[in-house]
């Protein structure tokens, strides 16, 4: 019996996944672009700021915006999923409606970290978001963690890894297309690289800093690195192969046909093919993404697939 | 409400915050506005948690044998952009001449020939190493870092206290100081205009490619440590994480063929520059002392056949003699042709004819120094000493009068420090760091600011107990306020994010009955 697994509970497995990465990733980025601007005495807050709202695909409006009003979108807003706060509600309300697929111990983390992040929230407003981003990063850390450790290598197990790797290519795309497309109000590589968590990794490799072209690279075709998109495609492909039956899957199709393209890449015309590669790469995340529901998820119930703007 | 400041009584010095009493410097306005409104015991929540993440990031030093969260004082000490031009430009002068100098005693002895320095100071130095005499280090550099001590006396004034130039270390408490204030004080920090610290570890890697031996394309460069029992251990294991390079201890190098290379998994990879943490006496027991185990045999041998970098080179410790420190402002006229930017402090020589006697008859209004001391260590301060210890230095230094130096003592200034409760002035002084890369010496905005805890105390030293300050280096002038909103025009269109189920179904309790 274990090799079959509820549709639903599919979705709500590969959802907590997703959810997770997200508010990791949010953490990070938003941990890195904060500790920069303090740090920069040139900075330009509203630029800097406008460029985090574009990453996380989020609308800044047409105010001025400061450092506080990011933290209480982007971290403390419990009502909108790209907030850290709101992926992480998210992701507990989904593992909580695939109880018995998930580990205790994932259930435990995630609701105790909800719990948790009232706290930090409110030492946030005394002495600033450290501590509170430095919690999300660990839980979420715990949380995959448990994952691996307590979940069998089943397909319950993939679908958590599989809806990780989706939003973690998204978020690196994500990441690398504000600075390549708005050179001007983006973030240095360096903060880049600590955004993704990928800077000693970085270092380790190349023992030198701010190459342009070698950042971007690291981000996308490093091999070895976990949240470089080569590797994270690599790892959704995985799943995907061994969730799937069909030789020609249109979840696993344009997720391979993106890999493949990556591995082959001519890295002498990186430069410029990068925003266009950019954009493919944001397009077979989603597409794939959809195959993924429409495939695995095909019933009309009480979870309604939703998207923004649709 | 209570003021912390309230009990701040000036003493008997430069104090760095108040021109007088209630009267604030211009450069710490916004500091005293942010921490003055904090409560006694905010101030103290604060503390503790940064000593709870300098002990959680492992962020410590030994006291007493004990592993203690590195002490940083919550109040950062502020120079203004003037001020740190000055030190700056100061600081880079005194490598400068210090590598001329070492340029010249390890080669052709000018100053020697040509009186400015007496032949003794070079031939007694404990540090002179035969070995290095006629080594040319490739690009000339011999001292890729250096740290100054510096004091402000009681007029203001900056002055230098000591040069380190053999391995000088406290910079990655910079590094850590910097992350930790933006962390506890987001807001303060907002508000200024702090030079960041964080290129340090890309200008070192960058000197120390650049120093790497003649032929070697993509240079392997490693951090050198005694070891993780090491005080300073954190410093080196930080440095190699940020320049992303490999920390080694001696025995994972071997020598061969007068090169060095590391043992590793994929077998033995050739090692060009070492930038070494380990003093010249440990570094190869077949040169230096035979019973150091914490070395590289060999490791000597390949720097003097120029197969490999040593970084700082051998023998730098007579340039940073106590002694030779009297000499500098000399040898910066004779090599540079300047005059000093930063004045020393009043120095004696009782190995000079005639000065002996000055110092032995005044020794009680004196600093007594002994030239190789490290760490505030051996220091007597005459003023504070009781008859007994003046008569046992006054012994000392009559027997060996090159041993030590004489210094007037400079009232060093005063900065508000967290002492329980309450604000109250500590003396400071501050190590700004300096790489050279051959072409040009780099000075790291700011440095560390050392803080004796103990009131009245001017040692400021880690190992006597000592705390730190974040020290703050302002940008020249405020930046641009921006008076429109700056048009989205050119931010990218990036996809919306995807969204999943609620995973909240609304008909559950309709179904299940509550038992």
């Amino acid at each position: 019996m274990s090799d079959v697994i509820l549709s639903r509970i599919a979705e709500a497995l590969t959802w907590t996944g997703r959810y997770v990465e997200r508010a990791d990733a949010t953490g990070r980025i938003l941990d890195a672009y904060l500790h920069r601007m303090l740090e920069d005495p040139w900075r330009d807050e509203d630029a800097a700021c406008r460029s985090l709202y574009a990453i996380l695909g989020v609308d800044a409006g047409a105010e001025r915006v400061d450092m506080q009003q990011v933290l209480d979108q982007l971290a403390f807003d419990s009502r909108s999923t790209c907030s850290i706060e709101g992926a992480l509600g998210a992701a507990r309300l989904n593992a909580r409606s695939a109880r018995e697929a998930v580990s205790s111990e994932m259930w435990e983390c995630l609701n105790s970290t909800w719990h948790a992040l009232a706290d930090q929230r409110r030492a946030a407003r005394r002495t600033g978001p450290y501590a509170y981003l430095e919690l999300v990063r660990a839980r979420a850390a715990l949380f995959f963690g448990l994952a691996d450790s307590t979940m069998s290598r089943d397909d319950s197990w993939r679908f958590v890894v599989l809806g990780r790797s989706l939003e973690r290519v998204d978020m690196t795309v994500r990441l690398l297309s504000v600075r390549v497309l708005d050179a001007a109000h983006a973030p240095d590589w360096t903060t880049l690289l600590s955004a993704s968590g990928a800077d000693e990794a970085y270092a380790r490799v190349h023992s030198g800093f701010g190459d342009n072209a070698r950042v971007a690279e690291f981000l996308l075709l490093d091999r070895d690195f976990p949240r470089s998109a080569l590797h994270a495609l690599t790892t959704a492909e995985e799943c995907l192969s061994a969730l799937g039956r069909p030789r020609q899957d249109p979840a696993r199709r344009p997720i391979g046909r993106l890999r493949t393209r990556l591995e082959y890449l001519d890295l002498t015309a990186l430069q410029d093919q990068l925003p266009a590669l950019l954009g493919d790469l944001q397009q077979a995340c989603m597409a794939s993404a959809e195959a993924v529901a429409e495939r695995f998820f095909p019933y009309q119930g009480p979870v309604i697939w939703a998207q923004e703007g649709a | 409400m209570a003021d912390i400041f309230d009990a701040y009584a000036l003493a008997d010095a430069w104090d760095e915050m108040f021109v007088r009493p209630g009267e604030v410097r211009t450069a710490y306005e916004p500091v005293l506005a942010a921490l003055q409104p904090i409560e006694p015991s905010e101030l103290r929540f604060r503390a503790d948690q940064m000593a709870r993440a300098f002990t959680d990031r492992g962020v410590t030093y030994a006291f007493a044998g004990e592993e203690r969260p590195w002490p940083l004082d919550l109040v950062p000490r502020i120079l203004d952009a003037l001020e740190w031009d000055l030190i700056q430009r100061g600081v880079a002068q005194r490598v400068r001449a210090l590598e001329a100098y070492l340029g010249d005693a390890y080669g052709h002895c000018r100053a020697f020939e040509d009186g400015v320095v007496p032949w003794r100071l070079l031939l007694n130095s404990p540090h002179f190493h035969r070995v290095a005499h006629g080594v040319e280090p490739p690009g000339g550099v011999r001292i890729h870092v250096a740290g100054i001590d510096l004091v402000r006396d009681e007029a203001g004034d900056f002055r230098v206290l000591e040069d380190n130039v053999r391995v000088p270390s406290g910079v990655s408490y910079v590094i850590e100081n910097r992350r930790a204030m933006t962390r506890i004080f987001p807001s303060l920090f907002a508000e200024q205009h702090v030079v960041p610290v964080d290129g340090y570890a890309q200008k070192l890697l960058a000197a120390l490619r650049k120093a790497a031996p003649d032929g070697a394309d993509d240079p392997r460069v490693v951090v050198l440590t005694p070891g993780p029992s090491n005080a300073a251990y954190f410093e080196h294991a930080l440095l190699a994480r940020l320049m992303g390079v490999q920390l080694v201890e001696g025995h994972d190098l071997v020598c061969r063929g007068n090169r060095v290379w590391m043992r590793t998994t994929r077998g033995e990879v050739p090692v060009h520059v070492v930038y070494r943490r380990l003093d010249d006496d440990f570094l190869d027991p077949l040169h230096f002392r035979p019973d150091s185990v914490i070395g590289c045999p060999g490791i000597m041998s390949a720097a003097m056949a120029g197969n490999v970098t040593l970084a700082n080179a051998v023998g730098n410790g007579i340039a940073d003699d106590k002694l030779l420190y009297t000499y500098v402002p000399d040898l910066i006229r004779y090599y540079l042709g300047e005059e000093p930017i930063l004045p020393n402090v009043e120095s004696f020589r009782p190995d000079e004819p005639g000065q002996l006697d000055a110092v032995l008859d005044q020794i009680d209004q004196l600093v007594i120094k002994p030239v190789d001391g490290a760490g505030g260590q051996g220091i007597v301060i005459g003023p504070k000493a009781d008859a007994e210890t003046l008569r046992r230095t006054r012994e000392a230094v009559l027997a060996d009068p090159r041993g030590f130096i004489a210094q007037r003592p400079v009232a060093l200034s005063t900065s508000p420090t967290l002492a329980g409760e309450r604000m109250a002035p500590r003396h400071i002084d501050l190590r700004p760091f300096a790489v050279n890369d051959g072409n040009d010496v780099w000075v790291l905005p700011g440095g560390l600011t050392r803080v004796a805890l103990q009131e009245g105390n001017l040692i400021v030293n880690s190992s006597q107990g000592g705390g730190s300050k974040d020290t703050w280096v302002l940008a020249e002038g405020p930046a641009e306020p921006l008076d429109e909103v700056p048009s989205t025009e050119g931010l990218p269109e990036v996809a919306p994010r995807q969204l999943g189920p609620d995973g909240n179904p609304t008909f559950v309790e309709e179904g299940a009955q509550q038992q």
